[in-house]
């Protein structure tokens, strides 16, 4: 029994880590009808550019909220540079902008950072949270992390005026323009949110995958299985998923013989799979009708 | 009487194909004006054109202001609130959400608070539902909620594009009555297209028909309406 709280709570742990990314996903899905293959990288990128401030002498906290910001300066520029032109373009074109940013991120990182695996500083320590033996002050501190977070967000966009504008640029565009938004600056925001969002995912991470170019390739899966499963056009539905995928990733990696580590990643795929197969609109998605 | 709107030789295009082909109206300040004519005539891509939402030349004058070669979201703020056809409900938000909306580029808050009550006391069935999503009311409803929702930025000119479409003709009757008074009470111009010709001159005051893309008939409302021949030829009742 206790093994099983144990793999629950660590999880819940990276559950936390995926709903951020499945979030940060969604969030660039609902303004541009895109999946953002990048996003792993571009959270990867900011992690790295914390790191180097930490190596600079800034502490943590601060380095955190730096990156924040340039993360979010960062997703902006690029939805204006890369994205905005490609706005009237057909679905490959964008798949083709996205696949090559992905690789621009990722060899640039190589190129400054280098390949070498390196050791990511926790503000939270990693000794046992509360004297208990099941779940660490990291992971504690992980989750945490993601439920201010979420609850921050859930204010932002149900509480402020800007907030709105977003959610009825995503929603209905056209009707926006004509009640005066500024849709095209609204999807710039999303981008920043989203690199934002993803900056957290990436930092927090980063102590348990440790720091290297490519460490965000396998938590992506994991953010687009919980993105999928919750529905890709529900906010809220990308947290559950997330929560919902760590928890059964590592009880499927406990329980199931012969998944163990190795196996965890195609479990992500046959998840997303199986969600598109069964119910294509995920647990808490709109079903999209399209009149022809 | 000051002019309010004035468009002169507008044209507009879809892709190569021209909608308009050079159509001259204009609007007074206070008054309630409609364009006529059949499906195709180009009634939608006028209030389109206005609000730049369709490629178009030719000259645009809001109250002596070139509207141009403006964003679409910046001619909101000149005051000019358009219910595109469809009512352009965001379905899956709330009537009040909706509402708020409407007012997205004020900065008055106590202003929208009270706009907002406001517009339950013009249409009590949207208080009622106020927490309901738009997307759950019935046509009617979401017609007086898309009207509701243009009145939120307190415009000078309201455009109209067939409110009277999908709704029963009971309803229909209602929700020009309270056009008529928004115009009367509120001060508001309204420009509203329609296909229901008969209704529209009976709340109008001008009244201009347009086919194939020009102006054809202009006019009195009653003129228009009590001379049979322009009904017969160009209203069809």
């Amino acid at each position: 029994m206790e093994l099983f709280t144990n793999q629950v709570l660590a999880g819940i742990a990276t559950g936390a880590i995926y709903a951020c990314m499945a979030l940060a996903v969604v969030m660039i899905y609902q303004a541009i009808d895109h999946l953002n293959f990048a996003q792993g990288e571009m959270a990867m990128f900011s992690t790295f550019i914390s790191w180097q401030l930490m190596q600079w002498g800034v502490p943590y906290w601060g380095a955190f909220l730096i990156t924040l910001v340039l993360s979010f300066i960062g997703g902006i520029a690029i939805e204006r540079i890369l994205f905005k032109p490609l706005a009237k373009a057909p679905v490959l074109t964008n798949v083709a902008g996205f696949i090559a940013l992905f690789s621009i991120i990722n060899s640039s990182a190589g190129l400054i950072w280098d390949f070498t695996i390196k050791q990511y500083p926790t503000p939270f320590g990693s000794s046992p949270f509360l004297g208990s033996q099941l779940v660490s002050t990291h992971q504690a501190g992980m989750i945490g992390v993601t439920v201010l977070l979420l609850l921050g967000l859930y204010f932002f966009f149900q509480y402020t005026r800007i907030g709105l504008a977003m959610r009825a640029a995503a929603s209905v565009p056209e009707s926006a323009r004509l009640v005066g938004i500024n849709t095209s600056w609204m999807i710039a925001l999303g981008w920043g949110m989203a690199s934002a969002i993803g900056s957290i995912a990436g930092m927090l991470i980063a102590p348990v995958v440790f720091l290297e170019p490519n460490m965000m390739g396998g938590v992506l899966i994991y953010g687009f299985a919980a993105a999928v499963l919750g529905g890709l056009t529900s906010p809220f539905g990308a947290v559950v998923g997330g929560f919902l995928v760590g928890i059964f990733e590592n009880l499927a990696g406990t329980y199931i013989p012969g998944v163990g580590n190795e196996l965890k990643l195609p479990i992500a795929l046959a998840l997303i799979i199986s969600v598109l197969v069964v119910k294509p609109a995920g647990l808490f998605g709109r079903h999209i009708v399209k009149r022809v | 009487m000051t002019l309010l709107l004035n468009v002169k030789d507008l044209r507009a295009y879809y892709g190569q194909v021209q909608a308009l082909h050079g159509l001259s109206f204009s609007l007074n300040e206070g008054s309630l004006t409609t364009l006529l004519g059949a499906n195709g005539a180009g009634k939608t891509t006028t209030l389109r054109a206005i609000c730049n939402m369709v490629r178009s030349t030719g000259g645009i004058e809001f109250d002596g202001k070139p509207l141009n070669n403006r964003s679409t979201e910046s001619i909101v703020r000149f005051g000019i609130a358009h219910v595109p056809q469809g009512r352009g409900t965001f379905t899956t938000m709330t009537v009040e959400e909706n509402l708020q909306l409407g007012a997205i580029t004020r900065k008055d808050n106590a202003g929208i608070v009270s706009d907002i009550e406001r517009m339950y006391a013009h249409f009590p069935v949207l208080k009622q539902r106020h927490t309901q999503q738009a997307g759950t009311l019935s046509g009617g409803e979401q017609q007086m909620l898309a009207v509701a929702r243009a009145l939120m930025l307190r415009p000078r000119l309201m455009l109209l594009d067939e409110p009277s479409f999908g709704l029963a003709p009971l309803v229909v009757r209602d929700l020009f009555g309270i056009l008529g008074k928004i115009n009367r009470e509120d001060k508001v111009s309204i420009l509203v297209v329609e296909q229901n010709a008969q209704l529209a001159l009976e709340l109008a005051d001008q009244a201009y028909v347009i086919e194939t893309g020009r102006i054809v008939m202009s006019g009195n409302a009653k003129d228009i309406a009590n001379n049979e021949e322009i009904r017969k030829s160009y209203l069809g009742y």
